[in-house]
C-alpha cells in the first residue's frame, strides 16, 4: 500500500467531491460535513461508476404515533447514488440502506497539512 | 501515509455523470468487458430510441394531412402532438438520481448519421453490440390513447420514420415494428407492408393495452405473422392509469407489478386459448418482464388446467411446455437469489428460449455481463443466450469468428442442467 496526493482539500466543498484515476485505480473523494471520506468507484451492484453520480439526502418518511403517514422529508444522511441504475450508499459508511451486505469498498483518506491523500491498492 | 515519490502516477479527473454525459463516458466501464466477448455473437433484442425526442420527424411522416396538422398543431407547445401521456412516465429517472434516463443531452456530430443513430451506435460499440433491435419508448403506451385511429396513425408513421431515416443508416440496428393492436386490419397492412424488409426482424404488440389476443379479429394477423417467418413480440409496459394500478403510491410498486401484469394477462390468454396450436410455426417473444414471473405462472397455469382441461380444449401438453417453446427476452433479469433464477432459468429451458436484452438507455439496463455472470450457466449457454438463440428466432447470419454455428433447434439440445 502506498498513498498518493491527489489535491488540496480546500477545493472539494462540503457535500461535493472529486473522482480521480491514480492510473487504473479509481476512487471518489467526499466531503461529508468536513469529514473527509472515499471510496472505490465500483457499484457493488453491476460495477457501474457510483462515485461520479449524484448526491442526495436520504428520504425519510415520517409517521405519527398511531404509525399513521405523515409525509416525506429529506433527512440529514447523505448518500451517493450509482448513476447507472440508481443504487444508493450512505456516504459515512458506503452502506446500501436496504441491505447492510451490499456496500462500496473504502479507502483510505487523510488530510494533511491541508492536502488529500488517499491510499491506494498497489505500490509505487 | 508513506511520501509521493517522484515518477508518481498519472492522476485523472473523471466528470461528475450528468444528462449530458457521452454514452461512451457513461458506459465506459462496460467497454473492457465487451472486449472480453469479441468472439460471442451479441444481439440485444430490446433496446429504445428516444422517439420523442423525434417527434417531429415522425409526426412529419403521418399520412393523413388532417391527423398530421392536428399532430404538429400540438407541437408549438412542445408537446409530442396526438401523444397519450401517462402518469409516471416521468417518474423513471428516480428524480433526477439516473441521469441518463432524464435526457440524453450528449453532444453528437452535425455532419454525421441521424442523432439517434449516433446515440445508439454508441452504446452498441461500448457494450460490444453486434445486432441491437430498437423499440419505441413512449409509443409503447400508445395502446392506451382512446382514439384508434391516433394509434394507427402514429404507429404507421413510427414505422415510416424507423425504416426510412434510422435502420437505412447502420446495419448493426435492426426493429420490430409497431403493429396498431387496436385495429386489426391495420396491423396486417404493417406486416405486408414489412415482411420482406432486412431490417424489419419482426413485429411487435405493445402489452399495455386491454385487447385480448384471441379475438378472432386477430387471427388473420397471427397468421400473417407466421407466413412471414418472423417472430411477434409482446413488449412490456406499465400503466398506472390502470384502477387495480391506481392503489399503488408509488412508482415502485406500480412499475414492479404493472412491467409484469399486462404479459402475464397476455400469455396466460395465448395459452389457454389455444394459440400455439393454432399457430404452430408462429415464433412469440416476451419482452421486458424479466423471467421471474413464468416460475409463477408455468406452475400455476398447469396446476389449473390439470383439474380444468375443458377449459382449454386446444391444449395437448401443460401450459409450461408451450412456454418452454416461447421466446423471453432477460431484461430486467431478477439476479438478488441465484438459487431462483437458476431454477427460473431451468424451468424456462433458458439455454434455448432467454433471449439478451439491454433496454439500453433505460433506467434499469442490463449489460451482456448480466449473462456472462451467471455462474451456474455453462459457456454454450451463455452464447445461446446472448446472440445465438436470437439468431435462430431472427433469421440472422452469425460470423464465422463469432463461432458461427447457431443453437441447435430446441428439441436437439441437451436438458437444461
Amino acid at each position: 500500500m502506498s498513498a498518493v496526493r491527489i489535491g488540496k482539500a480546500d477545493e472539494i466543498k462540503d457535500g461535493d467531491y472529486r473522482v480521480v484515476a491514480i492510473d487504473r485505480f479509481e476512487v471518489g473523494v467526499f466531503n461529508n460535513g468536513g469529514r473527509f471520506v472515499a471510496y472505490e468507484n465500483r457499484c457493488p451492484h453491476y460495477d457501474g461508476p457510483v462515485c461520479q453520480g449524484r448526491i442526495y439526502n436520504r428520504v425519510e418518511e415520517v409517521l405519527d404515533e398511531r404509525q399513521c403517514h405523515v409525509g416525506l422529508r429529506f433527512g440529514a444522511e447523505r448518500h451517493i447514488v450509482c448513476p447507472w441504475h440508481g443504487w444508493e450508499f450512505n456516504l459515512e459508511t458506503g452502506v446500501h440502506p436496504g441491505d447492510k451486505h451490499m456496500k462500496l469498498k473504502k479507502v483510505n483518506v487523510e488530510v494533511l497539512d491541508g492536502d488529500i491523500w488517499v491510499e491506494t491498492p498497489r505500490p509505487r | 501515509m508513506d511520501d509521493q515519490k517522484p515518477g508518481s502516477p498519472q492522476i485523472v479527473d473523471l466528470p461528475k455523470i450528468d444528462n449530458s454525459t457521452d454514452t461512451r463516458d457513461y458506459l465506459a466501464r462496460a467497454k473492457p468487458h465487451a472486449e472480453k466477448f469479441k468472439d460471442y455473437f451479441i444481439v440485444d433484442v430490446d433496446a429504445h430510441v428516444s422517439e420523442g425526442a423525434f417527434w417531429s420527424e415522425v409526426t412529419d411522416k403521418i399520412d393523413s394531412d388532417v391527423w398530421r396538422q392536428m399532430a404538429k398543431a400540438q407541437e408549438i407547445r412542445k408537446a409530442q402532438g396526438l401523444m397519450n401521456s401517462q402518469p409516471g412516465t416521468n417518474y423513471q429517472d428516480a428524480f433526477g438520481r439516473i441521469p441518463h434516463q432524464q435526457a440524453l443531452n450528449e453532444h453528437t456530430a452535425k455532419n454525421g448519421a441521424h442523432r439517434q443513430v449516433q446515440l445508439l451506435q454508441r452504446a452498441i460499440d461500448t457494450m460490444g453490440i453486434d445486432i441491437m433491435c430498437a423499440f419505441p419508448t413512449p409509443m409503447l403506451l400508445l395502446g392506451m390513447h382512446p382514439q384508434t385511429e391516433v394509434e394507427v396513425q402514429v404507429g404507421h408513421a413510427y414505422n415510416r420514420w424507423f425504416t426510412e431515416d434510422i435502420v437505412t443508416q447502420d446495419k448493426r440496428i435492426v426493429g420490430m415494428l409497431y403493429l396498431p393492436f387496436n385495429n386489426p386490419q391495420e396491423c396486417v397492412k404493417v406486416v405486408e407492408k414489412y415482411a420482406a424488409n432486412p431490417s424489419v426482424v419482426g413485429f411487435m404488440v405493445s402489452s399495455t393495452r386491454y385487447k385480448p389476443v384471441y379475438h378472432d379479429d386477430y387471427m388473420p394477423l397471427y397468421a400473417a405473422i407466421e407466413a412471414s417467418g418472423k417472430p411477434l413480440g409482446f413488449h412490456a409496459g406499465f400503466h398506472w392509469g390502470d384502477q387495480s394500478m391506481q392503489q399503488c403510491n408509488r412508482f415502485i410498486g406500480m412499475h414492479s407489478i404493472s412491467f409484469v401484469y399486462f404479459n402475464l394477462l397476455h400469455l396466460t390468454n395465448w395459452l389457454v386459448n389455444g394459440l400455439p396450436e393454432r399457430f404452430p410455426k408462429l415464433k412469440v417473444i416476451w419482452i421486458e418482464s424479466g423471467i421471474a414471473w413464468l416460475a409463477f405462472l408455468m406452475q400455476r397455469l398447469d396446476s389449473e388446467y390439470m383439474m380444468r382441461p375443458s377449459e382449454a380444449p386446444l391444449l395437448k401438453k401443460r401450459p409450461s411446455e408451450y412456454v418452454r417453446e416461447m421466446y423471453f427476452s432477460t431484461q430486467p433479469l431478477e439476479h438478488s437469489n441465484m438459487e431462483l433464477t437458476q431454477a427460473t432459468m431451468k424451468a424456462m429451458k433458458a439455454e434455448t428460449q432467454l433471449l439478451f436484452a439491454s433496454d439500453w438507455p433505460h433506467w434499469d439496463f442490463d449489460l451482456p455481463n448480466s449473462i456472462t455472470n451467471l455462474p451456474f450457466l455453462d459457456e454454450q449457454a451463455k452464447r445461446n443466450i446472448l446472440g445465438l438463440n436470437a439468431a435462430r428466432v431472427f433469421n440472422l447470419e452469425v460470423p464465422a469468428h463469432k463461432n458461427g454455428a447457431k443453437a441447435p433447434a430446441p428439441r436437439e439440445m441437451a436438458p437444461a442442467k
